[in-house]
């Protein structure tokens, strides 16, 4: 008689585990890894089909599709104030919110280097659903692949997006004006800074957070606040910092800017931080830091709702467009002369001196 | 942040402005050098430039110690990092990017294959060293009195330790004779068509040196030397010093960073020095070409932990393209604006020179944060010169 129970299948072990090449290669391996790990943790219809891809419903009438990806390499995978996973859906709903549009779906696909503990694996997917359930996206389809040993960093995550772009929304790069006001929505450098300080080459104790969050909630805060066609430039200033950012808006829309060093808002810790690196935290990451280009007459308003909304708490007005054929972005120092905020040159490197 | 904050301060930077304002004579212009790059970086982050009647002029001297490193000196890492798999090459950040021959640099080195590092201090060199006793660290020194003591100290501790896997390529020099270089500059120093009525003394390399040495400078040259520290208003203060000394016919070398300079200078330091390293009989100064006595060398009781000897590396100076300005650029002969290459083909993104090597060097602290002057008339100034017009009419 057979004594085997039908379907029987040993659970993966989540505690001691670790990732091998079986759990890319298609087999009873992989599919255990999606349903015990990944359908568990992001729950929901489109994942439970088993399917190669999701079947989306229709947009509403008037709205557009808006598409982002964003691939994450962070090092260290843990950091205080978020993690690989989390990071990976705020990238790309951020993606999506700064084109004006709410986010709706993600596809995400893993590549796990061979080795990696499954516990760790484990914290990092449900910290990637708890980010998607709090920012109100459904993981609705993924991939996995496993590389061998020394041919990864533990894990890399792509998140694709899906958003909807409601009607008279369309903000975009090549769109500001001169004399349209620059809003921030908040401090600068806290995500760059926080990940500098946990780098083994860097023994310094700090207490900077990342600001990783989902910018959603806040668009949709300003949005309802002034008039769609007054916002004229949403981006989050992620890599390059706030400085490289503006730089883009100012080349795609053929403006210069001129910026209040003053009023731009640095915690006293990344202060210090980049003081004793010799960084500047205008060329520093943020990763849940929105910008504005607002038309002046409704910045106040724009301001405002920031302002109420909890990641908008410390924005300010920090700048404004000018008419300058070589778009420059310049700024007046705390000191009182000015200078230029150039695009970087390369990676910003420590000075000696 | 305290205790720097406090030198930033905009109230206090515009009194120092109208003081300097008041007291400059307007029958005559100034010529300041700022020798340290610490200085034409904060003049430029800050916009010193702006806060100066328009007869005080700042020249950026040479005293960047990634401009002045010599191509030479950088290919021979390169050749050292990529020849031996063995080695780990670490430096300071800074000096990742100076560009080399073969359109190399360290940067581009680690990408074919070197294993090229950055540390933060000599100190973590050392510490990788032990920390991987199968491989040979090799630490690229650069620097002036500033980064040399620390240099020193991690020879003797390896020295100590009989640490057989760590060495170092120094590449250390001295801002005395790079001054005297300027000095004695045909154009400065006979035919007197480069004003130059002061220096800014450097700021953290006095702090072991001492104000002594320039005492120098200021008898023999009958040039004023203001020592300062690298914050805006430290900067600003010194400049009205010099400006008064010019004023009053003085010849002095004064202390405006006494908050840390003391006229004798760290002498724990100086002995650590000399007990480690000796002068080298003339080092090449990229942009001011040889420099007879400017540099150090590691004593031969160091020969174990001194890299160009451990692994027997030679030294092939590279000339630099014939059109850049950059020597001239260092002595104030001419302005970055002045030099062909600049901002065409020499960019931040691909330095030809010196200057633009680092953030500190005088092209690239015009490019980055003061090109924006070179464009004649801006749109919003014409509209704001007019405003301010008819109010004064």
């Amino acid at each position: 008689m057979n004594t085997v129970k039908p379907g029987y299948v040993r659970p993966l072990d989540l505690r001691n585990g670790r990732v091998d090449l079986g759990f890319g290669a298609g087999g009873r391996a992989m599919a255990q890894l999606i349903s015990e790990l990944f359908a568990r943790a992001f729950a929901n219809d489109f994942l439970a089909r088993g399917d190669d891809g999701a079947v989306l419903p229709a947009p509403a009438p008037g709205e557009r599709l808006v598409m982002a990806t964003d691939a994450h390499v962070v090092s260290p995978l843990f950091f205080p104030g978020g993690d690989i996973g989390s990071l990976s859906v705020h990238g790309t709903v951020n993606d999506l919110a700064v084109m004006g549009a709410r986010p709706l779906y993600l596809a995400a696909s893993f590549i796990l280097e061979e080795g990696y503990a499954l516990a760790e694996l484990a914290r990092i997917v449900d910290s990637m659903a708890a980010a998607a359930r709090a920012a109100g996206v459904v993981v609705v389809t993924g991939d996995t692949k496993v590389v061998e040993q020394g041919k990864g960093d533990g894990v890399f995550i792509t998140t694709t997006g899906v958003g909807a772009l409601p009607a008279g929304r369309d903000p975009g790069g090549a769109r500001a004006r001169p004399g349209d006001v620059v809003l921030l929505s908040g401090r600068i450098g806290d995500h760059g800074m926080a990940i500098m300080a946990q780098r083994e080459s860097l023994a310094f104790d700090s207490e900077i957070v990342s600001d990783s969050a989902a910018l959603n909630g806040l668009v949709e805060a300003l949005y309802a606040a002034v008039p769609a066609e007054a916002v004229r430039v949403l981006r989050d200033p992620t890599r390059g910092g706030l400085a490289t950012t503006l730089n883009e808006i100012a080349a795609q829309s053929g403006v210069g800017m001129e910026l209040d060093e003053a009023a731009i808002p640095v915690s006293p810790q990344v202060h210090a931080a980049c003081e004793l690196l010799g960084l500047d935290p205008l060329y520093v990451a943020n990763e849940g830091k929105l910008v504005v280009l607002c038309a002046p007459e409704h910045a106040e308003a724009a301001l405002a709702a920031l302002h109420a909304h909890p990641l908008g708490a410390e924005a300010a007005r920090i700048g404004a467009a000018t008419a300058d054929p070589q778009h420059f972005v310049q700024i007046r120092t705390g000191f009182g002369g000015r200078r230029m905020v150039d695009w970087l040159a390369g990676e910003q490197l420590p000075r000696i001196c | 942040m305290k205790y720097v904050d406090e030198f930033r301060d905009g109230t206090l930077a515009a009194g120092l402005a109208r003081a300097i304002a008041r007291e400059a004579d307007s029958g005559r212009d100034y010529a300041f050098m700022e020798f340290c790059g610490g200085h034409t970086h904060a003049i430029s982050r800050y916009g010193v430039a702006d806060l100066l009647p328009a007869n005080v002029r700042m020249i950026h001297g040479p005293g960047c110690p990634v401009c002045v490193l010599p191509i030479g000196r950088v290919d021979m890492a390169i050749r050292l990092a990529l020849a031996r798999p063995e080695v780990i090459l670490c430096t300071y950040g800074d000096c990742l990017r100076v560009p080399a021959s073969d359109g190399l640099s360290l940067l581009k080195a680690k990408a074919r294959g070197a294993d090229v590092r950055m540390v933060y201090s000599a100190a973590d060199a050392l510490a990788l060293a032990t920390r991987e006793p199968a491989r040979e660290v090799v630490f690229f020194a650069i620097g002036f009195e500033t980064t040399t003591p620390p240099t020193a100290l991690v020879l003797r501790q390896a020295a100590a330790q009989g640490l057989a896997n760590f060495s170092v390529i120094c590449n250390h020099v001295l801002t005395p004779s790079a001054i005297s270089t300027i000095l004695e500059s045909p154009e400065v120093r006979r035919l007197g068509t480069v004003p130059l009525d002061g220096f800014i003394g450097p700021a953290h390399v006095s702090t072991i040196i001492g104000s002594q040495p320039y005492a120098f400078f200021a008898e023999e040259y009958r040039k004023p030397v203001v020592i300062a520290g690298f914050e805006p208003l430290d900067v600003m203060q010194a400049i009205r010093m010099l400006v008064r000394q010019v004023n009053e016919g003085r010849a002095e070398v004064e202390n405006e960073f006494s908050r840390a300079v003391v006229p004798e200078g760290n002498l724990k330091a100086k002995t650590l020095v000399a007990e480690t390293f000796e002068l080298r009989r003339s080092f090449e100064w990229r942009g001011l070409g040889l420099v007879p006595y400017s540099a150090l060398r590691i004593r031969a009781a160091f020969a174990p932990w001194d890299a160009e000897a451990k692994f027997g590396l030679d030294y092939r100076p590279v000339p630099d393209n014939r059109a850049c300005e950059c020597g001239a650029i260092l002595r104030g002969v001419r302005k970055p604006t002045d030099c062909k290459l600049f901002g065409t083909v020499c960019t931040p993104e691909t330095p030809m020179g010196s200057c633009m090597v680092s953030s500190e060097g005088a092209c690239a602290a015009h490019y980055n944060y003061g090109r924006f002057r070179d464009v004649p008339v801006r749109v919003v100034d014409r509209a704001a010169r007019l405003n301010a017009n008819q109010e004064t009419a």
